[in-house]
């Protein structure tokens, strides 16, 4: 099977949509990139994480659309389009720049439907760049799915590898509801097996990528693979761990984690956001209200701190969880086991 | 423009009903039966008409937090619409919209919006898929003056003529931003100057007069289907109530909506028109007058007499499926 980047992954899932169903458009800043340039280069970028390179080539300007930087008018729209019969995939670029278009993404797209009494759909999906890592400051690390994961109407898509993204990425094009979808910038070089066809990947499934019982940890985007990271250390110490990566954070799949801390009695939570109020903070507080007689141990959140995402590079190593914060979390879990 | 006989009373009918509509509901609301906000369109009604007259159904539009005429001008169902804004369970919107989110997607009218500005963007996408589709058919943001100072609304007009798409771009100036007037509030005063700063056609009529407004958006569908690029229209005109009902008006001078009802109402402007023109007389014109006020009692009865939705009702329409 053949080993594709997230990027790569993304973007022929991009085609592969575009190739199906002719409703298919994309718009955004730079999806092509080049537009009234002085190079003549029509295409000269592909999107600044050349997630949505040759596109424009294969399927024209009158579908591949560059916007100007109007963050409010690309979401709306891509709103708008949709709700007139079009299936766009809005390019945001950052995730940090929700807070320009905030109100088209909780105040119309994800209130459309149920307002309108169950008459409209609106099936749009609005890609961006999210995570640190990069040092690129604090207005352009963000991973600020919790604050959409919050609002009724909206689903919200975190993939952690090539083969998710791809999979996900397609069932977020056919699906009739409004889709965030979030792309971990540091996951986009990462290669995965990815089957050359279109395959879907059903929204609310979590993946169970390890089973073990002594504890479960759940992990979301990069998160996943600083978590199997932790858990190879681990395993020198004979600890064994279920890890679910619930790919999607609305819907979520609740019963796949009751299930696993039914069975383990021990609950890690990491999410690269900070705690309050977060994906993390929302599982464990589902687990304490319809899991208590399972939990042996306080719930585990291995987040960033309260603050900001700093710009210094070692600042900024501290403050994402790595394996060695997720590992001590699990030793403490399990620390006075029986 | 000229129009048949059959099209001048259809026009002036939907003009007159949006009127007895408003006024209705104006009295319905100080009975404390209708809950929540509502703003009410009347002393606007030739902006909506003149607008919609020429759209059919394929055409869009995109609404605002006054959009009862708009609904009314585009065909929604006038029994539906009043069941919504009594909350009912078979209104338009099966009670969860209420008067400030009235939709109807098979008539093309793509809701009413609560949040000011929000709907040009809307607009402008829907727009977008006119174009893919080729087949001529416009999409109409409205919006008043306080919309033409929010930021969402000079994104979509920049994007709109970016992409060369066919949008129309309706500013109803009523002269008041909620409270506050435009003199104050629109720091150029002229807002139609705006648009054509974004680089699209736009021309500024007189609100009250249905055949000027409907001019102009002849002139801006052309320019639209021809040049395939947005047109804007400031339309002047006067809200009869206040922003929103109960609201005191204080803001406004004792005597201004009285003046204005005496030289600024569309249905006298229409009837003067046909006295002098043709070729309608006075008595058809009443004749519609009676059809209307039963037509809209009927809709009210219906509505007062409609289920209220269920708790079952609380948490369908959320999502497709989920």
């Amino acid at each position: 099977m053949p080993q594709l980047s997230m990027r790569d992954a993304i973007n022929q899932a991009l085609h592969q949509e575009m190739a199906r169903d002719p409703r298919v458009i994309v718009l955004g800043e730079d999806v092509s990139g080049g537009a009234g340039g002085s190079s003549n280069e029509r295409e000269a970028s592909g999107g600044i994480f050349g997630v949505t390179k040759g596109l424009l080539p294969k399927f024209g300007a009158g579908r591949v659309l560059d916007t100007p930087i109007s963050e409010s008018a690309i979401v709306g729209a891509a709103a708008g389009a949709a709700l007139a019969g079009l299936r766009p995939v809005a390019e945001l670029m950052f995730a940090d720049f929700v807070g320009v278009c905030m109100d088209q993404i909780y105040n119309q797209i994800a209130k459309f439907r149920y307002m309108f009494g169950g008459k409209s759909t609106c099936p749009v999906v609005i890609r961006m760049a999210m995570g640190a890592g990069m040092n690129m400051g604090a207005q352009h690390s963000q991973s600020i799915y919790a604050l959409l994961t919050s609002v009724p109407g909206l689903k919200v898509v975190v993939p952690s590898n090539a083969y998710d993204a791809k999979g996900l990425m397609i069932q977020a094009i056919r699906d009739d509801d409004p889709v965030m979808f979030f792309e971990h910038k540091a996951l986009y070089p990462r290669k995965s097996e990815v089957p050359e066809e279109a395959y879907t990947v059903n929204f609310g499934e979590a993946n169970v990528l390890r089973e073990g019982d002594d504890a479960t940890v759940v992990a979301l985007g990069r998160m996943v693979v600083f978590a199997e990271k932790a858990l190879d250390g681990l395993a020198a110490e004979g600890i064994k761990c279920d890890l679910i990566d619930p790919r999607t954070t609305s819907p979520l799949d609740r019963r796949t984690i009751l299930q696993s801390v039914e069975n383990t009695g021990r609950l890690i939570v990491v999410d690269e956001s900070p705690p309050r109020c977060s994906v993390a903070s929302d599982i464990a507080a589902m687990v304490a209200s319809e899991g208590f007689e399972s939990l042996q141990a306080p719930v585990e959140l291995v987040t960033t701190p309260h603050a900001p995402v700093p710009f210094s590079p070692g600042l900024e190593r501290s403050y994402v969880p790595g394996p060695q914060k997720i590992a001590d979390a699990i030793r403490r879990s399990l620390k006075g086991r029986r | 423009m000229s129009f048949t006989s059959e099209r001048l009373r259809h026009v002036y009918r939907q003009m007159k009903t949006i009127r007895e509509f408003e006024e209705r509901l104006h009295t319905e609301i100080a009975t404390g039966e209708i809950p929540g906000f509502t703003h009410l369109y009347a002393g606007q009604e030739a902006v909506a008409v003149g607008v919609c007259e020429p759209l059919t159904d394929a055409d869009y539009i995109a609404s605002t937090h006054r959009g009862h005429g708009h609904c009314i001008a585009k065909g929604c169902d006038l029994t539906g619409m009043m069941k919504e804004i009594y909350g009912r369970r078979d209104g338009l919107c099966k009670g969860k919209g209420g008067s400030m989110h009235i939709a109807d997607f098979e008539k093309g009218m793509l809701g009413a919006n609560a949040i000011v500005g929000g709907g040009p963007p809307l607009a402008v996408g829907a727009a977008l898929a006119c174009r893919q589709r080729g087949d001529g058919t416009v999409s109409v943001a409205f919006g008043g003056d306080g919309s033409c100072n929010q930021g969402t609304v000079f994104e979509a007009m920049n994007l709109a003529v970016v992409l060369k798409v066919p949008a129309i771009f309706v500013f109803e100036n009523n002269g008041y931003s909620e409270h506050t007037g435009v003199s104050y509030a629109v720091g150029s005063k002229d807002i139609a100057g705006r648009a054509r700063a974004f680089g699209m056609p736009a021309e500024t009529v007189d609100g009250s007069d249905f055949f000027a407004v409907n001019e102009g958006m002849r002139r801006a569908i052309a320019h639209a289907r021809e040049q395939g690029g947005p047109a804007a229209i400031e339309a002047i005109t006067t809200r009869f109530y206040g922003h929103f009902e109960g609201d005191p008006q204080r803001y406004r001078a004792k005597d201004e909506v009285a003046r204005h009802r005496e030289t600024m109402d569309c249905l006298k402007r229409f009837r003067a028109r046909m006295a002098k023109d043709g070729p309608l007389s006075g008595a058809e014109l009443d004749a519609i007058d009676q059809v209307v006020v039963a037509e809209v009692d009927t809709a009210v009865k219906a509505a007062k007499a409609s289920p209220l939705p269920t708790e079952a009702d609380l948490t369908t329409d959320v999502y497709v499926r989920y």
